[in-house]
């Protein structure tokens, strides 16, 4: 059963990036959302945190929220794959279910 | 009619998009500039994410508010504290953010920096000296 994690959430204002990592069993996908994509910039306080998980799960982060956030792909952290929407719904459908953590 | 002067402080500390409480502040600093008023601009833990340049949401199809905040000076707001230590959280320095600049009339119109950076300390006391905090 593979699982797509998803995360909508600031990782500096709510535990769910945290409680995601701490649940998705390896080989899990997880893909950051919204205001969830400034955990994939680098340079953050979380940063060790999200390269630690990157040797059990797959992350990814959508491109367009990073742009509207005016964050280019040069900050995200390498290892993370940016998607766009199209990539968003490849990955819905690749995986068995989807979670959200909101 | 003479009217006390009170130093507003608008306090924000949500990334913007996510919620609509960043916009909404920029809403109610627009509507308050009306009124003759100290007004400062503080921008604390995601907060500082509001000031981001380069934003572009033609992807997301959501308004991108984050022109207006160019237009602050244009309303007499030129108090806009940042803090340091929310930056460097975030992975982010001074020039990451928007170029704010406000012009002084009593100084052949230069052009002057809105923003300044602040310590974690220097925002407690801004916060202290303010007569009425909205917070965002």
């Amino acid at each position: 059963m593979s699982t797509l994690h998803t995360v909508n959430k600031s990782p500096f204002e709510k535990t769910s990036l945290d409680a995601c990592l701490a649940h998705a069993t390896a080989g899990s996908n997880v893909l950051l959302i919204e205001d969830g994509v400034y955990a994939a910039t680098k340079g953050t306080a979380v940063e060790q945190r999200v390269k630690q998980a990157l040797d059990s799960v797959k992350l990814y982060v959508l491109g367009p929220d990073l742009v509207a956030r005016g964050l280019s792909d040069d900050r995200v952290i390498d290892g993370i794959s940016v998607v766009d929407y199209a990539g968003f719904v490849d990955l819905a459908a690749e995986n068995d279910k989807v979670q959200a953590w909101l | 009619m003479s009217e006390t002067i009170k130093q507003f402080l608008y306090l924000n500390r949500k990334a913007p998009y996510g919620t609509i409480y960043a916009w909404e502040s920029l809403e109610v600093v627009l509507i308050g500039a009306a009124f003759d008023q100290d007004v400062s601009l503080a921008f604390v833990d995601d907060g500082v994410y509001q000031l981001t340049k380069g934003q572009d949401t033609a992807g997301i199809g959501m308004k991108n508010f984050s022109p207006t905040y160019a237009a602050l000076g244009d309303y007499e707001v030129k108090k806009i504290f940042v803090e340091k230590e929310s930056l460097e959280e975030r992975g982010l320095s001074l020039d990451d953010l928007q170029h704010l600049v406000w012009e002084d009339e009593d100084d052949d119109y230069a052009e002057k920096d809105s923003i300044k950076l602040v310590s974690r300390d220097e925002m407690a006391a801004i916060m202290d000296g303010a007569d009425v905090v909205f917070s965002f």
